[in-house]
């Protein structure tokens, strides 16, 4: 009866068929369900992951969105314990009012906790608590005929390791237990300052990440020649004073998808000069409330829409730092000259902190992401990025990927075969069927 | 703070609203048929936010529980602000077509139930003098369709019983507001094939529900374009509407 969910990328386009789940008792006879009919399936959250990695190989999916219940917490020490499918956005409605905050986020409210988990989820302040996995006390994994197992990393530490980013392979994730960050205030005291090339970015991350708790930076993809790797640098901090309540925004949205994508190159071109423009060419100090600092986006509903009914990809690569200036001017330099790509371009210096998880993304060293319309051109451009992160020893991110081959896959990624010994054989991913099959 | 009773409140519909009021501190009284997922109901609730939270286990269909339950109810929260009648279920039309007894007992579940319940209910509110009674009807009780006649004059009856109660307690202060619901999607409907495009979130429901609690509303429609759907469906002539399979 529901509508067909697709990831957010809306490609590959790959309509799930929804398959409800309202009480977590209820998984293990679903699972066995989905299994028997349709060989297997896949839990899927809210949908926020880009590429191929939340659609079931038999495109059969186990909703888990409704099954969002807080089920303890602890305001004395900032521990909350919850259902899979809730989203990261009604733990904030409820614990910033008691003074406590996501100890990291990912740049929407909207993943399910599950989600976070199997994708192992960063934000903006990676250099100083790590990847979302690393503030994950305990979790129950639903195995198929298996009991409801609890996984910590104390008492199952390979089972809990495979889980977090495991891409939600090891079992159906029911719930999980994690630590929140005590704040004083919900806004943020937040400062810009925009720079003219790469190496005032990799400067300034130098200079400004180790004072703030959140860095991340604007890029303009665009840009070519002596402005290359132009951008605007963004920190902040949680607020010593301030208001502690959580309001309903106003919110706009995409009614509907268009036919073909409104982000091209004229429209690109005009918005990343004038959104450069608009930034101050000195650090200039500013204190927002948390959603339009951590979550600009989430203002507009669907609006992975504007690409158009193609869909989009989101690339995103991290390269160690010694060698990240050179690879990622490059990728910027093929980037610029094939004239795509989009707005949403972040770069990002990610920390020594190593996370639990076997399968996360983040390496000490830059990340960048960007988004790109879905063309026929876009394969060999992927092409070319690809040999540079590979040559520079770096790799892509699963939970954003739709494209990256097996081999690069299973290069970047060498504990990947301990993930599929401890895969649940009736799960399986159209992402995790490409790249190991 | 609010004091709410709420039947049959392991229902999507019914949680969403509790959710809502759980974030402004209310109290609550939650009864349903399985324990286990009133517990959990509570834990949540307590999470968002709520009071206090006491539970207790009936059927609605069991008429002679009924009076317990009140007094339960009322011992714990001594005055009830707002009851919330949210159960039911939806019948097999084909089944009910066959089987007599299937037909009465989705007949009690939807109609009769309701009807016991709020007998009992509107006397304790007209003693009180003060609050909300809120029923789940359904946008199915306007007209009695072909494809869902049993489970539509269930709702009818409730809907009527309903209007007359209003009128009733009108004059000792009380307030009573049906609610007709559209598709919505929770487990109550998986599996039907509805258009997706009418199909409302239970959030969504619950926002507009909480909201006509708040302003009085008599009859309420959600999401508020089944008022028009169901105009132009009432006002289909028999001629027609006997041809129609709907």
């Amino acid at each position: 009866m529901s509508a067909p969910l697709f990831s957010w990328g809306l490609y590959p386009a790959a309509p799930q068929t929804a398959h409800g789940c309202t009480w977590k008792n209820e998984v293990p006879q679903q699972l066995d369900c989905l299994n028997s009919e349709f060989g297997s399936t896949l839990a899927y959250g809210n949908g926020r992951s880009y590429g191929d990695s939340c659609l079931a190989d038999s495109d059969h999916v186990l909703h888990m969105r409704t099954l969002n219940r807080f089920i303890e917490v602890d305001w004395q020490r900032g521990v909350v314990t919850a259902e899979a499918g809730i989203t990261l956005a009604e733990i904030l409605a409820v614990a910033i009012p008691r003074g406590w905050f996501l100890p990291v986020t990912p740049g929407t409210q909207f993943a399910t906790l599950g989600g976070a988990i199997a994708t192992d989820v960063h934000g903006k302040n990676h250099h100083v608590r790590g990847t979302f996995g690393n503030h994950v006390r305990r979790l129950g994994l639903q195995r198929h005929d298996q009991d409801l197992l609890t996984c910590s990393p104390l008492e199952t530490p390979e089972m809990f390791a495979a889980t977090i980013a495991g891409l939600g392979l090891t079992g159906v994730i029911i719930w999980a237990e994690i630590q929140l960050i005590p704040i004083k205030s919900c806004q943020i005291d937040s400062s810009a300052v925009r720079f003219d090339n790469l190496a005032d970015f990799f400067a300034l991350s130098t200079e400004l990440d180790h004072q703030h708790e959140y860095s991340v930076a604007w890029i303009d993809c665009l840009a070519k020649g002596a402005q290359a790797g132009r951008g605007v640098f963004f920190v902040g901090d949680h607020a010593e004073y301030g208001a502690q309540t959580v309001e309903e925004r106003s919110k706009l949205f995409v009614p509907i998808t268009p036919p073909i994508s409104l982000i091209n190159k004229l429209s690109l071109r005009t918005f990343n000069e004038a959104y450069w423009r608009v930034h101050p060419a000195r650090q200039t100090h500013k204190r927002v409330n948390y959603e339009p600092f951590f979550y600009p986006l989430d203002r507009i509903d669907h609006w992975n829409r504007i690409y158009g009914r193609q869909g989009f990809q989101q690339y995103q690569c991290v390269i160690p730092q010694p060698v990240a200036e050179v690879a990622i001017r490059e990728l910027l330099s093929v980037i610029a000259q094939s004239g795509q790509g989009s707005f949403l371009a972040v770069l990002k210096r990610c920390g020594e902190i190593t996370s639990p998880g076997l399968l996360s993304f983040p390496i000490p060293g830059t990340s960048l992401a960007l988004d790109f319309p879905q063309n026929k051109h876009l394969a060999s451009l992927f092409a070319r990025l690809d040999a540079i992160v590979h040559e520079a020893g770096g790799r892509l991110y699963p939970a954003k990927d739709a494209h990256m081959s097996g081999k690069d896959f299973r290069q970047a990624y060498p504990a990947w075969e301990r993930l599929e010994a401890l895969r649940d054989p009736s799960l399986m991913s159209r992402f995790w069927k490409r790249v190991t099959k | 703070m609010k004091r709410v009773l709420i039947v049959g409140a392991t229902s999507a519909i019914a949680t969403a609203c509790a959710r809502i009021w759980a974030a402004q501190g209310c109290e609550f009284f939650l009864v349903a048929r399985n324990e286990e997922k009133l517990d959990q109901t509570r834990a949540d609730l307590i999470a968002r936010g709520a009071k206090s939270v006491t539970i207790h286990i009936m059927d609605a269909n069991d008429f002679d529980a009924h009076p317990a339950m009140i007094d339960s109810c009322l011992t714990a929260l001594h005055q009830i602000d707002i009851s919330l009648i949210a159960h039911g279920t939806l019948p097999d039309q084909k089944v009910c077509e066959q089987d007599v007894n299937v037909a009465l007992k989705e007949f009690a579940n939807n109609g009769t139930s309701v009807i016991a319940l709020l007998t009992l209910l509107a006397n304790q509110f007209e003693r009180q003098r003060c609050g909300t009674l809120a029923v789940i009807s359904s946008v199915a009780g306007d007209r009695g369709r072909p494809s869902n006649y049993l489970y539509g004059a269930a709702k009818a009856a409730v809907s009527s019983f309903c209007e007359g109660l209003r009128a009733r307690l009108f004059k000792v202060g009380v307030h009573l507001i049906t609610i007709k619901p559209g598709f919505v999607d929770t487990p109550m409907t998986q599996g039907l094939p509805l258009p997706a495009a009418l199909v409302a979130k239970p959030e969504q429901v619950a926002k507009s529900i909480v909201a006509g609690i708040e302003r009085k509303t008599a009859v309420l429609y959600t999401p508020g374009f089944w008022a028009l759907i169901m105009l132009i469906i009432r006002c289909v002539p028999q001629a027609v509407f006997k041809r129609l399979n709907l």
